[in-house]
């Protein structure tokens, strides 16, 4: 099939960006999203021009790594499925589809597709652990943990930390991100002895890296990729409320 | 016959008590002096997250070097099945010389005893350490963690979270990484790829790094460096790793003197999506976890295969009679579960044969219909009491549970093939997956360079020939949390009095004058191919010479065009945009010359082994019935590799002694 691309330039955080338009022909049904972008630059490489910069690892869905706005929406027309394990059979001949970086205060454009998104891992030291050092540990099956939480903390901390929920919502929030690790952590018991100061310290990094707040809209479920549920939100908000008491 | 070249630093005593011996009588560094030293740890995968952050907790000053934008993001991330560890918790037999047993013989008795054994030790406190951080481990109802089944064993030791392992274990290290990046005993730098190493008076002191985001170089000194930069299996240009997945530290590293052990040593992982076209840019794995469940199969009959490849024949519809499960009937005792060497050979040896299921002719089947029905069916449908269950109500039930296995695996699979595993057979064939090379250490994980480490996938240690499924994520973090942080001591403790070194340093000066002119080269090049033009064309020639089967002169050829690659390459590539500015292409570009020059050692390696074993299988040296043929006489040693010049080398040998396990041929029949 053939595809008309219009896709975001930028070439640096400093300038300005603007759409160009792509033509990518004999595009396979089997081919990836990316892969349509490997062929497209090796195109745009022969023919002397910059090919278009976007990140990408695992191409597996997992690292979280690749992040693209594909026709209004984060990673595309399908639900539960990042940019990088989308795939052609998608669209049709003829489409023209709209590409741009993820959009967020916290989030600057590096060039082109590609953002930083380091906030994330602010937050995350801030208060994303369990303070435990090496060697400190209890054989592990002496803390029993019923299976139906341990689900619950494995479906949280599915995260793939890739933005997609910041970049859906209207506030450019990032409660969804923030609340799947701080529920992870209160559903286990191995969480329980520093969940207060964890949910406080968290929400305020958040605050400070200029994320916007939550309206409660649920674009960042609807868009997320590993399906984290708006109940973790649910969840954050009684942690704060209970660690804000207790202070 | 070891080379003077090469002290392995086997600490003496019995093999079950060198450990903890070593442990109680190395040398400690004083908690105030701690302060004062510095590591500098590039990569935050298992190796280096658990490292950096097990050194910071210890007092150390670190800085942790990843190229992705997060540390989350290391490629230990994609791991799917498992984590191995002699707990015994299945009460099937297991302990600590079992584990050993199993690696070593797993291995092809191409691993070091001591360095094994000490893996096999320090399993248990891996999950203990990462139950503690809150990795949601699959449990049992009862509140127990659950376990699995890997290749090549014969019990269940396999702790897994679905089919995400890896990714709980990363983010759990990596949150004991922030953690200490939070308290400032850590500095991250993300976005920076190291170029090279900086010695001084033969001493490892530091780094060069490109900052990817501004191009800009920068120097760090440590008093020690860790490289935990993880596997090079991207020197095949399709394999399961990351796209960025690369051999650059390790290999500069090489070039500064530190020696590359048994290079030639890669990982074919038998299940894995094949090829779908020339587009294709790497290759997704299908977790060996799923070889619990499914049964491995081509058809019987050449016209069953040839229907099949022409899509007028539906596999499900082929009778249990006109099916050859060919691992069932060849390894009676281990069946799906034997090693993955073996499964991969299997596999060809029938594909080879006319019987491939796919237009390539390069699959087979992995088919879960029996597992799911009569399996996890038929206990849910006597769980809920129903008697005479039909083939839906089965089918359904059964649908739940394996869901709840592996449902991310199956999502996976019809994302890509655009296929239903529920309702289909899978389509695998073998790819490349992980590489049991990698730099040469010692019993402490120490280079042949003083104060140089590796660790993980970057080191060649542990595995020997072929690396037994979840055993290398137990590695990455044995080498992190338990191993390092005790043998890094013995080499810091006489490190006390050295002051930091000012990075203005005549050294430091060198090196990054050495990167920038390599960049500068790659630059102006100006050619009129792309990076990805070369690395295909490398990738082709090391699948089809250097892949799941070698001989001599297929080596030789492979040797010879990897050297005219190399001339075209260094003539002909085309690198857009500026050196000083955010450049996939061009890492992409450094990244690939390095493989160029790997390539080329990997083959020589192969060359000189004149034995199959393993995941090295020369055609020439091969059993009646096509079973790997190891020639202990004469081979039972590591090959590691001196950098004499230009794309030459010597080889040293390290001799392999095996005092505690009897070598012997492997059999799973
Ligand atoms: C798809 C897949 C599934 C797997 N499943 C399993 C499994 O179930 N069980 C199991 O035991 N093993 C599994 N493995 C193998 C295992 O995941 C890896 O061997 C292991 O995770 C490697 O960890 P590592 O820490 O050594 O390196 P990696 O996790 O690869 O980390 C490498 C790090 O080095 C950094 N780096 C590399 N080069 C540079 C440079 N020049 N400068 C700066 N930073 C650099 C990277 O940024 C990264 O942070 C799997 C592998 C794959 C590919
Ligand atoms: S919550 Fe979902 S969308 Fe947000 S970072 Fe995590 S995986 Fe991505
Ligand atoms: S590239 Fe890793 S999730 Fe898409």
């Amino acid at each position: 099939m053939n595809i008309t691309l219009k896709v975001w330039r930028q070439k640096n955080s400093k300038e300005r960006g603007r759409f160009e338009t792509y033509h990518v022909k004999d595009v396979s049904a089997d081919m990836s999203f990316l892969e349509m972008f490997d062929v497209l630059n090796e195109d745009l490489i022969t023919e002397g021009k910059e090919p278009i910069a976007f990140d990408h690892d695992c191409r597996e869905g997992i690292c979280g790594m690749c992040s693209m706005y594909i026709n209004g929406r984060p990673h595309g027309p399908l639900q539960g499925v990042t940019t990088c394990q989308l795939h052609m059979r998608s669209f049709k001949d003829g489409d023209t589809i709209v590409v741009e970086p993820w959009r967020a205060a916290a989030f600057p454009v590096i060039k082109d597709l590609a953002v930083d998104r380091s906030s994330f891992d602010r937050i995350m030291a801030a208060g994303g652990f369990v303070s435990v050092n090496t060697g400190n540990a209890q054989d592990a099956n002496s803390i029993l943990i019923p299976k139906t939480d341990a689900d619950l903390a494995f479906e949280s901390a599915a995260c793939i930390g890739c933005g997609a929920c910041v970049a859906a919502c209207k506030n450019s929030s990032a409660m969804l991100f923030v609340s799947a690790k701080v529920s992870q952590l209160a559903l286990l018991p191995q969480g329980q002895v520093e969940r207060h100061e964890r949910v406080i310290s968290m929400v305020n990094q958040m605050d400070e890296e200029g994320f916007g707040s939550c309206t409660n809209t649920g674009a960042c479920e609807a868009e997320c990729p590993k399906n984290i549920s708006v109940e973790n939100i649910a969840r954050l908000n009684r942690e704060y409320l209970s660690a804000k008491i207790a202070k | 016959m070891t080379s003077s070249k090469l002290d392995a630093h086997i600490p003496e005593g019995h093999m079950a008590e060198k450990w903890s011996k070593y442990r109680s009588t190395v040398h400690l560094v004083n908690p105030a002096n701690k302060r004062h030293l510095e590591v500098i740890v590039v990569g935050s995968g298992l190796a280096g997250a658990s490292a950096a952050a097990t050194l910071a907790e210890l007092g150390y000053k670190v800085k942790v070097f990843c190229f992705q934008d997060s540390a989350r993001r290391a490629h230990s991330i994609a791991a799917q099945g498992g984590i191995n560890a002699a707990k015994n918790y299945q009460n099937d037999g297991d302990s600590v010389y079992r584990l050993f047993y199993d690696t070593v013989k797993g291995g092809d008795y191409r691993s070091r005893e001591a360095n094994t054994h000490r893996l096999a030790e320090v399993s248990g406190n891996i999950i203990d350490q990462c139950v503690a951080q809150g990795v949601p481990f699959a449990r049992e109802y009862g509140g127990l963690l659950s376990n699995r089944s890997f290749g090549g064993v014969l019990v269940q030791r396999t702790f897994y979270a679905a089919g995400q392992t890896g990714q709980q274990l990363l983010l759990g290290a990596y949150s004991a990484l922030m953690r200490q990046v939070g308290t400032g005993a850590i500095k991250m730098y993300a976005r920076h790829e190291m170029l090279d190493i900086v010695n001084i008076d033969g001493k490892c002191r530091g780094i060069i790094a490109r900052n990817l985001i501004t191009g800009e170089l920068e120097r760090h000194f440590g008093h020690a460096v860790l490289l935990c930069s993880g596997g090079y299996g991207n020197v095949y240009y399709l394999s399961t790793n990351a796209m960025g997945s690369n051999v650059t530290a390790a290999w500069k590293a090489h070039k500064k003197g530190a020696f590359f052990g048994n290079p030639c040593y890669t990982q074919i992982h038998p299940t894995c999506i094949p090829v779908s076209g020339d587009h294709q840019s790497k290759l997704t794995l299908m977790s060996e976890s799923l070889r619990n469940d499914g049964r491995i199969w081509v058809p019987k009959k050449k016209e069953d295969a040839e229907a099949i490849r022409a899509g007028k024949l539906n596999p499900n519809d082929i009778k249990p009679d006109d099916r050859d499960y060919y691992l069932e009937r060849r390894y009676p005792a281990y069946g799906n579960l034997v090693p993955r060497d073996v499964a991969s050979r299997a596999a060809k040896e029938r594909c080879d044969a006319g019987f491939g299921v796919n237009a390539t002719g390069e699959a087979v089947f992995l088919d879960f219909a029996y597992n799911l029905r009569y399996k996890y069916g038929q206990m849910e449908a006597t769980k809920h009491g129903i008697e005479n269950p039909t083939e839906q109500q089965l089918f359904d039930l059964g649908k739940e549970v394996v869901k709840e296995k592996y449902g991310n695996l199956f999502d996976m699979y019809k994302q890509i093939t655009g296929v239903d595993p529920y309702h289909n057979p899978m389509m695998i064939y073998p790819a490349v997956h992980y590489t049991m090379g990698g730099l040469w250490v010692d019993y402490n994980l120490m280079t042949t360079v003083p104060g140089l480490y590796a660790l993980g996938e970057a080191n060649f240690s542990d595995h020997g020939a072929n690396r037994l499924g979840a055993s290398a994520l137990m590695q990455g973090l044995a080498d992190g949390y338990f191993v390092i942080p005790y043998t890094i001591g013995d080499y810091l403790s006489h490190e006390i009095g050295t002051k930091a070194i000012s990075t203005d340093h005549e050294a430091f000066v060198e090196a990054e004058n050495g990167v920038k002119e390599k960049l500068n080269k790659l630059m102006n090049v100006k050619g009129t191919k792309s990076v990805d033009h070369f690395h295909k064309k490398l990738g082709k020639i090391m699948w089809e010479k250097c892949g799941m089967a070698r001989n001599a002169s297929g080596l030789k050829e492979a040797i010879t065009e990897i050297q005219e690659l190399r001339k075209q390459f260094w003539a002909d590539v085309r690198i857009p945009g500026e050196q000083n500015e955010f450049n996939p292409e061009l890492e992409k570009a450094g990244r690939v010359a390095d493989f160029l020059e790997l390539g080329e050692l990997m083959c020589m390696d192969a060359l000189q082994r004149n034995e199959s074993c393993g995941g090295h299988f020369r055609e020439e040296y091969q059993t009646e019935e096509g079973e790997a043929k190891r020639d202990d006489e004469n081979f039972a040693f590591v090959s590691a590799w001196e950098r004499t010049g230009d794309n030459q080398w010597t080889m040293h040998k390290e001799e392999l002694k095996f005092e505690y396990i009897k070598i012997a041929q492997r059999s799973y029949k």
